[in-house]
């Protein structure tokens, strides 16, 4: 057991755990102490400085986050002379700083703009060099503007601790120190996979997702294109927070209203696609498991999970289910079966999904998701940008009458909501493959070992007298850990579910950012949006998504069977290997690129 | 194109036996992530700078993220990223040169080898740098090749001194 310590932090007494920090010695009394590179989730890095405090007893100040706590300490945490330090320190952070504030995508959501308002900066002090360098936008998701950087190196700990990608690097030193990819290529180039937990944790405005509002806005002016929207399931539980609704609060009806009045011709369901992704991957995996094919079967619906896969472990590409996610899925829906039934021309069509992702920015862009023979999907915008375009607009989400999706793709069961939790894909394939299987109705729809935000859950799911092996993993760096067991051997599975994100898309890096002095990455938020994905899958009258009636009413009228030869035309797709500059070649399990 | 190829797979084999023998050098398969600092500098001294292909190589055999090797090399003075040329030119800026017209030596230097402060000429044999106190001010301007020392500098002797290096080879 590990000892107490005692220490009193603003004349307050605290007792936490030898070892702790005074940050989380002063965060377990609610004494906020400033931060910008501490985040209680990544290693302690000590870069700002913004968080010094006076101890007793030392000469210097020393910084909260990353000195340990010691009996008897005495600290203060807001005494005058911090005060004025905290305010020097700022102002030698705003002099090296892109300081356009009013036109930066941060702008009332920086943490940096914040804490010069708290501490009631009124001057540049301080007027020298500044850092300049281009704007890097070669990346379809992610846009890196280093004059913004502080040089907290959350971006980079996040990609490498959380993400496990280690796609960026803090190269050179001094004034000319800079968070780039290895070898200081574009992001486009890296091995960045696109999941936007970077821009998630950069307090200004440095990272940021790249904006798709204008190309939009043109196609809703332009008269001749016909603008089609689908939202996704994570999207309506997480778009209130944007307007300080509590996390969680479903404003699904309401955000399809809001889309009507930005000008969108027709909204349609991305939970409808969820449930046609559960239909072709429920069938895909009942076929691998009665014909020997390759398992454990991976799903394929989050994109940064599909680039990780492709650039650091192509030899389980085979692995990977050929399902599309259900963001192409109904991309190829609407050019082509929506275009049938309606006679519109999808030459004409300009499809918009709106997602809690970046990565679905980078998905959308793939070279192979043309099965329509156009693109299957023209744009994609974040919660985030269209929490934008809708505050643009005038409109407050919350006050809007409701909606229902359009028909014919506007229906959906419960499955297809927690689509947007970790293991609720998992969840919705097995109600499926169950009754594939057995041919027998599932009565105990909740496969509840799957749900809740634990990085690695495994389950084993009796059917028709084989035990399915299944596990499921958010958060990528922990399929490392799933992968070292299931590449010697050690595990085997049937199934696995891989969702790149903390918590799964709910966590996504498209989401709002924390409102209310909530940090990035926190759990009560994360949970608080599973819990309403998982209301909207309990209210639904069908909670399977072969029953679903527009999923049955497509596949008569025009996919025909389930793997059938339209589907496959379609709803599937194969991935390649790609090695980007600075993949570990031997990791890559690729043929050592210097034979 | 194809004879291309073969001479950059060729080149490529070249660089992965010499990382490798700077490998066994710094004793790296005892402990891998410790033996980055090592290693890169055994990879300095071989090669007179890194190359980006032996950090490909050095990542590959210690098992670490390119980004986190290309962060490490960056960090220190000591190593280069680019060629080292086989002369490097320096000439002192310090008070008493700049004052004597050291400017002078390096805009002749810029137009005599047709590179920038710090760049190397395309045949690899000269580098131009620009230097401190050198420390012998009474005799500036002072340029220095090397470790030969050049003296009370004109703009008029560069072409001179250069071409001297150039049939040395």
């Amino acid at each position: 057991m590990t000892k107490n310590v005692t220490l009193t932090i603003d004349s307050i007494k605290v007792s936490v755990p030898a070892g702790a920090t005074i940050m989380e010695a002063a965060d377990s009394v609610n004494v906020r102490v400033p931060r910008l590179c501490y985040h209680s989730r990544l290693s302690s890095f000590g870069a700002c400085r913004i968080c010094v405090v006076e101890v007793a007893g030392m000469k210097n100040y020393p910084p909260a986050c990353s000195t340990q706590v010691k009996d008897g300490m005495v600290v203060m945490t807001s005494s005058p002379a911090i005060l004025k330090a905290r305010r020097q320190i700022l102002e030698l952070m705003l002099n090296n700083h892109n300081r356009d504030c009013t036109v930066c995508r941060k702008n009332n959501e920086c943490e940096l703009q914040s804490l010069a308002a708290q501490f009631g900066l009124k001057d540049i002090v301080f007027e020298g060099e500044r850092k300049q360098y281009p704007v890097d936008r070669s990346s379809a998701a992610i846009v890196r503007d280093s004059e913004k950087c502080i040089l907290c190196n959350k971006c980079v700990r996040v990609c490498s601790e959380i993400q496990g990608v280690h796609a960026l690097t803090m190269a050179h030193r001094g004034f000319k120190a800079n968070v780039v990819p290895a070898y200081e290529m574009p992001m486009a180039d890296s091995v960045c996979i696109n999941c936007g937990q970077c821009v998630n944790v950069c307090p200004t405005g440095a990272l940021s997702e790249k904006d798709a509002i204008e190309d939009v806005w043109r196609a809703i002016q332009d008269p001749g294109k016909i603008v089609l929207a689908q939202v996704a399931p994570a999207v309506r539980i997480a778009i209130g927070e944007g307007f300080g609704s509590e996390p969680g609060t479903d404003l699904t009806s309401e955000t399809v209203t809001a889309l009507k009045m930005l000008g969108f011709d027709v909204v349609f369901d991305t939970q409808f696609s969820a449930d046609l992704t559960i239909v072709e991957e429920g069938n895909e995996f009942v076929h691998r498991l009665k014909n020997k094919g390759v398992l454990p079967m991976i799903t394929s619906c989050s994109p940064g999970w599909i680039k990780f896969c492709e650039s650091f472990y192509p030899a389980m590409l085979p692995h990977i289910s050929t399902c599309k996610s259900p963001q192409q899925m109904m991309g190829a829906m609407i050019k082509t079966y929506y275009a049938k039934k309606t006679g519109i021309d999808p030459a004409s069509m300009y499809s918009v999904s709106i997602m809690p992702c970046t990565a679905k920015k980078y998905e959308a862009h793939r070279p192979e998701m043309n099965a329509s023979g156009y693109r299957d999907v023209d744009a994609v915008l974040t919660t985030r940008e269209l929490v934008r375009m809708i505050k643009e607009k005038g409109l407050t989400l919350h006050n809007l009458p409701k909606t229902a999706f359009d028909s014919p793709m506007g229906e959906s069961s419960g499955a297809a909501p927690i689509f947007g939790a970790t293991g609720g894909v998992m969840e919705a394939a097995l109600r499926t493959a169950y009754e594939v299987i057995t041919g027998t109705e599932l009565t105990a729809i909740d496969f509840k070992q799957v749900r809740g935000l634990s990085h690695i859950k495994e389950a084993v799911i009796p059917i028709a007298g084989t035990d399915v092996r299944v596990c499921v993993i958010n958060t990528l760096s922990n399929v490392h850990k799933v992968f070292r067991d299931v590449l010697s051997g050690k595990k085997t599975y049937h199934f696995i579910e891989v969702m790149t994100c903390p918590g799964g898309c709910l966590g996504g890096g498209g989401q709002p950012y924390p409102q209310g002095g909530r940090e990035p990455l926190d759990q009560a938020v994360y949970a608080k949006r599973a819990a309403g994905l998982y209301r909207i899958d309990d209210g639904k009258p069908v909670r399977k998504s072969h029953n679903n009636p527009d999923i049955i009413k497509a596949y008569e009228d025009f996919l025909g069977k389930p793997l059938g030869k339209v589907p496959h035309m379609l709803l599937h797709t194969h991935y390649h290997q790609k090695l980007p500059h600075g993949v570990v070649p031997k990791r890559a399990g690729a043929a050592n690129i210097f034979k | 194109m194809k004879t291309v190829q073969i001479d950059k797979k060729k080149q490529d084999r070249e660089i992965v036996s010499r990382v490798e023998r700077c490998a066994r050098k710094a004793a790296c398969d005892t402990d891998r992530q410790g033996a980055l600092l090592a290693l890169l500098h055994e990879v300095q001294n071989e090669f007179g700078y890194i190359p980006r292909a032996a950090m490909d190589v050095v990542s590959e055999k210690l098992s670490l993220p390119t980004a986190h090797i290309y962060g490490m090399a960056t960090f220190y003075n000591y190593f280069s990223l680019k060629p080292k040329a086989k002369y490097k030119v320096y000439v002192c800026k310090g008070t008493a040169c700049y004052v004597s017209g050291g400017a002078r030596i390096i805009e002749r230097l810029k137009t005599e080898l047709g590179v920038a402060e710090g760049d190397l000429t395309s045949d690899g044999l000269f580098s131009m740098h620009i230097t401190r106190c050198l420390g012998c001010c009474g005799l500036s301007p002072v340029m220095q090749v090397n470790d030969e020392v050049y003296v009370r500098m004109v703009p008029e002797r560069v072409p001179g001194i250069l071409a001297k290096y150039r049939t040395l080879g």
